[in-house]
């Protein structure tokens, strides 16, 4: 039985969409406990013996199944780094739900790094979502540190949406891809800063096999005093594609740092990158303007649809 | 009803004034459709956006039903009852034509509501209506979606710079149609066209003709388009002698 409070369940919409115990295998992580765990007959979950994290199993031929995991922290001052493995084998296509949601009225910083590793089986598909939120108004810092880490077999298909729209202070957040032959990778990133927030995301994948192929967008705004640095290496160590986007909206004070880097290492790999930043343009306030929209109406909007 | 009474506006030009609009006094009554035309440089786009509140006059006043709106933002007179396309229609990433039609509606409408505007403009709604309003879309489709978001507000008073400006010819006549149709759903409102297209004109009730600035002619369509046939054959015969290299009496 799920045991959470109203604040808990709040940070669950927010992080996972979930408004009560989801179907599928899931395992809810609230104040470094288990809050609630299930396993199914395709996808098992079992607690690491140092209750710092779980293995998470997904049988061959597994299709049309999902896995929620997230992590809710509501006692400020808390600091966990927490290990998730995932073995997906062959032939599947799930949907994997993380994300951690931190509400911190306190004075001490609370703190979830949160180490996934997927281990994507031949031909597999595999869709995650991972979002990041923050609330409360202590003073304490909410801290999330993602490190992630994806190794994919040949023919395998990894989607991954990443999602920090509000409240998180800091974040350094590492993704590591290793791709075989015929495998793709798609990143959405979604990244949002204001007050003086800091956000660091490093991402590096090697294409080492042949027709391999990655696709790395990021689209971010930085608000207020914020600062945030997107760092992005595609390595191409084969005939393969790459393709890395870096689009951001820059505001008030905001500092933003745009790393794109390309590394071929075989005389038919194609890898483009691509960066912008820039402000909102006054003309696309103007016509939201004579629309009706006032001057921050329209702001908002351009924003809710740039980051959508 | 709008009234313009002695508009100027002028421009920062290397450090002197340069006046775009000179005393211009117009009234646009109600059911009417009046294109605003002249020569390229003349200050039509200008006096459009002037109305539209983007831009802001040096002296004069203007009257949107017997309330002065000079100093009234875009967003105001967005509100009171004024639309406007964009010569030049902005992109938005992110931003479905679904979303900026809701908008212009302000209302929330459903995805068979907007479809409509969109068929409307001859877009085939189904393949536009979750399009972003970025690149991808080809200056003639962002020109109908443009007007598209100004028939979905439904305004009293409709403003539209130069709608025909980088659109092919197919859809140049499904524009004429769509403000034939607007024309006739007018009932008190009224629609300002930046044009110098003669189709355009010939759809008018009123014509202006704005030149240096300065409002040179106005009248009724009968009275205006033998006027600027006129001029426009001795435009056409001085482009002819500059290029032939003769001397321009223009």
């Amino acid at each position: 039985m799920l045991k959470l409070d109203e604040i808990q369940m709040r940070l669950l919409r927010e992080v996972a969409d979930l408004h009560k115990v989801p179907e599928g295998a899931y395992n809810i992580r609230s104040n470094s406990e288990s809050a609630g765990r299930a396993s199914t007959q395709n996808i098992e979950i079992i607690p690491r013996e140092d209750g710092q994290g779980l293995t998470v199993k997904i049988k061959d031929g597994t299709r049309n199944e999902s896995v929620h995991i997230p992590v809710v922290m509501t006692k400020s001052g808390l600091k966990e780094v927490v290990y998730n493995d995932f073995y997906i084998g062959e032939d599947c296509d799930v949907t994997i739900v993380a994300g951690c949601g931190i509400d911190n009225c306190g004075d001490a910083d609370s703190e979830h790094d949160g180490i996934h590793r997927f281990y994507v089986g031949k031909n597999s598909k595999v869709r995650y979502v991972e979002k990041h939120y923050g609330s409360g108004d202590g003073r304490g810092k909410r801290i999330l540190n993602p490190g992630t880490e994806v190794y994919q077999d040949e023919g395998s298909t990894m989607e991954m949406e990443m999602v920090q729209i509000k409240g998180v202070d800091d974040t350094v957040r590492t993704t590591k891809a290793e791709l075989k032959s015929r495998a793709r990778l798609v990143v959405r990133e979604r990244l949002m800063t204001h007050g003086d927030q800091k956000a660091v995301s490093t991402y590096v994948v090697s294409l080492d096999g042949e027709d391999a192929s990655a696709d790395v967008v990021s689209r971010s705004v930085a608000r207020d005093d914020s600062y945030q640095k997107f760092d992005a290496k595609l390595v191409g160590n084969a005939a393969c594609k790459g393709h890395t986007e870096c689009d951001s909206i820059i505001m008030d004070n905001g500092r933003i740092l745009a790393v794109p880097a390309l590394e071929a290492n075989d005389v038919d790999a194609a890898l483009v990158h691509e960066a912008a930043i820039g402000k909102i343009a006054g003309e696309q306030i103007t016509k939201l303007m004579t629309l009706g929209l006032s001057e921050a109406e329209a702001e908002q909007q351009i924003i809710n649809g740039f980051l959508k | 009803m709008l009234e313009l009474k002695n508009v100027s506006f002028k421009v920062d030009d290397d450090g002197s004034d340069k006046e775009i609009i000179r005393d211009v006094s117009i009234t646009i009554p109600d059911d009417t459709l009046t294109v605003i035309t002249g020569p390229n440089g003349g200050g039509k786009s200008t006096l459009a956006r002037l109305i539209a509140g983007i831009e802001k006059p040096d002296s004069g006043s203007i009257l949107f039903d017997g309330e002065d709106i000079t100093n009234m933002s875009v967003t105001d007179r967005a509100r009171k009852g004024i639309g406007f396309a964009f010569q030049q229609p902005v992109r938005f990433k992110g931003i479905q034509v679904f979303d900026l039609i809701r908008l212009a509606t302000g209302k929330n409408i459903n995805t068979e509501s907007a479809c409509e505007y969109l068929s409307a403009v001859g877009l085939c709604a189904r393949d536009y209506i979750d399009r972003e309003v970025n690149s991808s879309l080809s200056g003639g489709e962002l020109k109908r979606i443009e007007i598209a978001t100004v028939l979905a507000k439904g305004s009293r008073l409709s403003i539209f710079d130069e709608p025909e400006a980088g659109i092919d010819l197919w859809s140049f006549n499904n524009l004429i149609d769509v403000f034939k149709s607007m024309r006739k759903r007018i009932k008190g409102g009224s629609i300002v066209i930046i044009s110098h297209q003669e189709r355009i004109l010939n759809i008018a009730d009123e014509i202006v003709v704005l030149k240096g600035g300065k409002l040179t002619g106005r009248g009724s369509r009968e009275e205006m388009l033998p006027e600027l046939a006129v001029s426009n054959d001795v435009a056409k015969e001085c482009r002819m002698n500059a290029a032939a290299g003769g001397e321009s009496l223009c």
